[in-house]
Order: structure tokens, then sequence, then C-alpha cells
């Protein structure tokens, strides 16, 4: 089979390559979605770790 | 009787532990299963007789088709041992579900679209089975706006879990449309109790693909929990020492 006989899927190649083509945007909008989810959130609780231990700090003084 | 095991179970440090060693396994066999599942369905099985080429898209339609609902049923039930037992392991792992199920009704849709479209000659009819997994989609996408609307998380849980556990009554709707009402859907082709109607080539890259889809979906769900849990057990001493690192 030859590379062009490939896509072109015996002439359905639009229909099969674009159901991949979105699967592949959607898994892989699932995948960098959590992962993004994740460094947001790291990022927020550092932030209000810091905050919490200036104010022990301050109350202290 | 000794719950002990059952309060570890449900511990959220214990499960962001277990989950963490997991989690790599879980991306690693999914992304050997897609691969080999890709090859099989786009270039090692061979086509339909009627159909021709287009019955490739079946190893995304039906693996995402499968996935939305079993990642429904395990998004009730979590909310059910949630709204229960008041465990919020349980709530953490229902909110997780819906976006993943949520995705993969929509994949069902459209790939079940652009199959339909050269095959049925129309993008889309309102029949039963098409309509009823129209309805998980809203199911879907209420629970996860409902869970959003309130202040309070805890609130949410149970709100979102009610529409949850109510919504599951769609889930054998659609499992057996095919056979309660007249539709342009075909029925099931696979089933554990009789031997599948179809070649050797096709069923080998459909189970790769339904294993890679609910094994990715797993994964994702598990790193979902896992943000979960951090953001809401952000005031206990081991969250600190976990994100101070």
């Amino acid at each position: 089979m030859s590379m062009s006989e490939f896509l072109d899927m015996g002439g359905y190649g639009l229909y099969v390559w674009s159901s991949y083509g979105i699967a592949l945007l959607v898994f892989g909008g699932l995948f960098v979605g959590v992962k993004l989810q994740r460094k947001r959130l790291i990022k927020q609780l550092r932030r209000l770790y810091r905050q919490q231990a200036k104010i022990n700090t301050e109350s202290q003084q | 009787m000794n719950w002990q095991w059952f309060h570890r179970l449900s511990s959220p440090k214990w499960f962001y532990q277990i989950s963490g060693s997991l989690l790599p396994w879980f991306w690693g066999i999914s992304l050997i299963l897609i691969v080999a599942g890709l090859y099989q369905g786009l270039y090692n099985s061979v086509i339909d007789y009627q159909q021709g080429s287009t019955v490739r898209i079946m190893y995304l339609h039906v693996p995402t088709a499968f996935a939305s609902m079993m990642f429904y049923v395990v998004m009730a039930v979590a909310a059910a041992i949630g709204y229960i037992w008041r465990i919020k392991l349980a709530h953490m792992a229902a909110v997780s579900a819906a976006p993943v199920g949520a995705a993969m009704t929509l994949l069902a849709l459209v790939t079940g679209s652009l199959w339909g479209k050269p095959i049925w000659n129309t993008w889309w009819v309102w029949d039963a089975r098409l309509t009823s997994e129209l309805i998980l989609l809203f199911l879907y996408l209420g629970f996860m706006s409902l869970h959003q609307a309130f202040e309070d998380r805890e609130v949410g849980d149970r709100a979102a879990g009610v529409l949850a556990m109510v919504g599951v009554i769609n889930v054998p709707i659609i499992h057996f449309s095919v056979e309660w009402w007249n539709t342009l859907h075909q029925g099931a082709t696979i089933s554990k109790f009789e031997k599948p109607s179809m070649d050797p080539s096709m069923l080998i890259a459909l189970l790769l693909m339904i294993f890679a889809v609910i094994l990715f979906c797993s994964a994702v769900m598990m790193y979902r929990m896992r943000n979960e849990v951090l953001s809401r057990e952000q005031s206990k001493s081991w969250v600190k020492e976990v994100i101070g690192q």
C-alpha cells in the first residue's frame, strides 16, 4: 500500500482522519488540562503558605 | 467488625501517595496500548465489505462511547458513596470523573456524526440512541456547572451528587435504546455471551483501543483527583510538606 492510498482511506479519508484528529485534540486537551491545573494550584498554594508564614512571624514580633 | 481498612482506603493522604506511584504505569501502559491500537486499527486490519474504510472510525467511536457510560456509572457510584457515608474522597472522585466522561461523550457523538455522514448520509438523526447519548452530555455538563454554582464546596458535592445519582437511569436507556426503539443505529457486535461477529483483526484493534481509552481516562481522572486532594486538604501539614518541596 502506498502512502497516498493510506491517506485516502478508500475515498473516506476526510471522515476517518477528522475523527482521529479531533480525538487527538480531545485526549491531548485532557492531558494538558490536568497538568496545567496542578501547576496553577501549586503556585497558588505556595503563595498562600508564604503569606501565612509572614503573618505568623509578624504576630510574634 | 473492623472498619479500619475502609477508613484507610478513604484517606486522601493514603490515596495521594498510592496514586503517585501508580500513575507512571497508567500513562506508560496506555501509551503502549494506544500505539498498538492505532497500528492495528488504521493499518493492520481488514475493512468492511460494505462500509469500506469508514469502519476504522469504529476504533474510536466504540471505546469512547463505552467510556462515556462507564465513567458516568463511576461518577454516580462515587457520588452515592460520598453522599451516604460522607466520604470526602468519594466526592473528589465524582468531581474528577465528570470532565473525563463529558469529553468521551463529546467524542462519541462527533465520531458517530463523522461516521454517519458517509454511511447514513446524515450527520445527525433524532433517534433513541443518539438522543439519549446527547442527554448524557447534558447530564455531565449539568453536574459540573451545578457543582461550581455553590460557594461551599461540600454543599456543591451533595447537590451535584443528587443529579449524578438521578441521571444514572439514562445509562441503561442508552444501552437498550437500540433494542427498545426503532433506530438507525446498529445493535451491539460484541457481547460477553456470544461469539463476536467480526473479523479477528478488527476485534484485536477494537479491544486494544477500548483498554487504551479506559486506562488513559482513568489516569486523567486519578491525576485530577490528586489536584482535588491538594486543593481540599491545603490546611493539612502533609500537603504543606508536599508543596514545599
